[in-house]
């Protein structure tokens, strides 16, 4: 974006150079946490990339990659892994967008308080609350006893080893990190809009979709991708919750390590997932504009 | 807090067991064994290590392994804790077709009453495990299924059904149930055909096993929360889950022995030592007391002669002489060319 007003004369020089004084500045305060990024991220990707360009004797190969496209349970575990990904996107959207609406609508002590219950399963291990629910979900778990004794069902339902099982688990997992950057920008939109809306003759449900809804678009967008991106590199619950049957992309990097001699071709891997995050997030960014949700504009 | 004084006898008590060392050994000759973890190692940790600790005056430290990768990790990244590690027979050969681990000393292991077949260059065998088949008594009482063809049986026994998510055990099993002798198993797996054979029988039964199960523990989970109706699983595991009250009971009739190995990983820092205390593991007297912990069986059958088992460990433990018979031989070597192909095959299939 362009600046809207451009400054003339000796006034405008001084705030160019003032303003190349503080970028200056800037990039040496940031100078540490960049260098940091350097060390910790941008070196260790580069050396994944150049570890899954060679075999197991240190030659040169393209066979890391071209494995992928041949064997069917590579192609499989790509589908898998963003059907999974999509498929619990949406229901964190479905379950998501109402809590934080809720959430958005409650006066700011109850909000709190309910932001706790929120939050609540935020702080307790990943790997236990993937135990709870293979206990609560599976044939003689308590939801399956509890249908039966209740006369509801007369054999129990397969909620667990299945995907049915891992979308559950990973929603619940999940589902904070959409609520808490759409709780945040509902609570920023002016609700004087909607009391606007309303003035001018608009339902209550139309003032919803028509100023409301809009206005949160970004914080969803920022939620959506988040849980997505998070989606992609699951390992623990697919793993326990899938029943063996439902292999996502991080399983198999695992299964690499152990099945190859070489760390080649579990990084060729971990480079697949990384360009495709990337290439979506910046497809993403086109549709969404981004940039836009992630300044906060 | 400790008292000054209570603190001075403590070292005082310790400098006393240092110089009490049987043969004059150091305080610091100690090697360490990675193992399984769990209730293995605590039974590996009664019947040999401590044994072995004693007769070399060393000390025995300990961690747990997760399998191959974590040799490789050690060697390759020229950071090797372990002197000696346990690993599943077929990693054994793979890590020294792949260079990662020492050659093992024979003058120094004594392998008498040791069968041929675990013994390699660098590696040796310490405990047998069978694959058994387990099954709910809630569902099918005292008659559960009795071999392999029971096994892919789903009219005469139905019910879910869980396997190994490896290939490992599944292919020979498959076999079996489509009706080739244990001994002749092998024979059928040296061509494709044969091993199409086997990926065609296991299709078969996909539609009715519920869980591919990934480590000894959730096969028992699985087995003693009555997840699923019958369960390919390893005995030792189906023993405890049994003991752990289980309502389960399982048969050695057609199960599949595989066993594990000890390596030493290249540039492990007290390779000499671990020598030694591989070869305590291996005495029969130390391995004749591994089935009063587990039910993982001795592979020096010498431990069978010894006397010491009671008729009712010789029942449980699957390589005393009564139940090896039954059993087929899993054939690690077979595995090694091809088990990268066979394990990509398998999950291609289990995700079909």
């Amino acid at each position: 974006m362009t600046a809207a007003v451009t400054p003339v004369g000796t006034n405008a020089e001084a705030l160019a150079a003032d303003s190349r004084r503080e970028r200056r500045r800037a990039f040496f305060l940031t100078s540490p946490a960049a260098l940091l990024i350097a060390v910790v991220v941008f070196v260790p990707v580069g050396w994944l990339f150049w570890l899954s360009l060679f075999d197991p004797e240190g030659a040169l190969t393209a066979e890391n990659y071209t494995r992928m496209l041949g064997s069917p349970a590579y192609v499989k575990t790509f589908k898998t892994t963003f059907e999974v990904s999509f498929v619990v996107t949406a229901v964190c959207v479905l379950i998501g967008y109402p809590l934080a609406y809720l959430l958005s609508q409650l006066p700011a002590r109850a909000a709190n308080v309910c932001m706790v219950f929120v939050l609540l399963p935020f702080w307790t291990s990943l790997l236990v609350r993937t135990y709870a629910w293979l206990v609560l979900l599976q044939r003689k778990g308590l939801i399956n006893t509890w249908l039966i004794d209740l006369g509801v069902i007369e054999q129990p339902l397969r909620l667990v080893h299945n995907f049915t099982g891992t979308v559950i688990g990973m929603v619940h997992i999940l589902l904070p990190f959409l609520v808490l950057p759409l709780y945040a920008a509902m609570r920023s939109i002016d609700r004087d809009l909607i009391r606007a809306a309303a003035n001018l003759g608009s339902s209550p449900v139309g003032a919803f979709w028509r100023v409301f809804f809009p206005l949160s678009l970004p914080g969803l967008f920022a939620g959506v991708v988040l849980v997505f991106v998070l989606c992609l590199g699951f390992y623990v619950t697919p793993a326990l919750l899938g029943g063996g049957r439902v292999q996502m992309w991080a399983m198999r990097i695992e299964s690499s390590v152990n099945l190859y001699a070489n760390w080649g071709a579990a990084s060729a891997l971990g480079v697949v997932l990384l360009i495709v995050t990337l290439v979506l997030l910046w497809a993403l960014n086109k549709l969404f504009g981004l940039e836009r949700v992630f300044s906060g504009r | 807090m400790i008292s000054p004084n209570r603190l001075a006898k403590l070292i005082g008590a310790a400098l006393l067991t240092g110089g009490m060392l049987p043969g004059g050994a150091l305080a610091q000759d100690s090697v360490t064994f990675s193992s399984w973890g769990g209730s293995f190692q605590d039974a590996q940790r009664e019947a040999l290590m401590k044994p072995a600790a004693a007769t070399l005056g060393i000390t025995i430290k300990e961690d747990t392994t997760n399998g191959i990768a974590d040799v490789r990790a050690q060697v390759t990244a020229n950071a090797v804790k372990w002197d000696i590690a346990e690993q599943g027979s077929n990693s054994c050969v793979l890590l020294t077709k792949e260079g990662h681990v020492e050659p093992l000393d024979y003058n120094v292991i004594q392998t008498d009453g040791i069968d041929k077949g675990v013994i390699g260059s660098h590696h040796i065998g310490i405990i047998y495990f069978s694959t058994v088949i387990a099954w709910n008594k809630e569902k099918y009482g005292d008659n559960g299924p009795q071999n392999w063809k029971d096994f892919w049986d789903t009219e005469k026994f139905p019910g879910t059904r869980s396997v190994y998510a490896k290939p490992y055990y599944n292919l020979e099993a498959a076999l079996m149930a489509d009706g080739v002798p244990k001994d002749k198993v092998y024979e059928v797996l040296s061509s494709d055909e044969g091993i199409d054979r086997a990926f065609k029988k296991l299709r078969e039964l996909k539609p009715h096993i519920a869980v591919y199960w990934k480590s000894g523990a959730q096969s028992a989970q699985l087995l003693k929360d009555g997840e699923v109706d019958m369960i390919a699983l390893w005995n030792g595991r189906a023993f405890t889950a049994i003991k752990d009250g289980a309502n389960a009971a399982f048969t050695f009739n057609e199960g599949i022995f595989d066993f594990d190995c000890l390596v030493v990983p290249k540039g492990a820092p007290n390779k000499d030592l671990a020598m030694k205390v591989i070869n305590e593991f291996l005495k029969a007297e130390n391995q004749a007391q591994l089935p009063k912990y587990i039910s993982y069986g001795p592979v020096n059958a010498k431990a069978f002669d010894l006397g010491v088992l009671t008729a009712e460990e010789m029942a449980r433990v699957n390589s005393s002489p009564q139940n090896a018979a039954k059993q087929l031989v899993l054939d690690g070597q077979w595995y090694v060319p091809r088990y990268d192909k066979l394990q990509e095959r398998f999950d291609a299939m289990i995700q079909e």
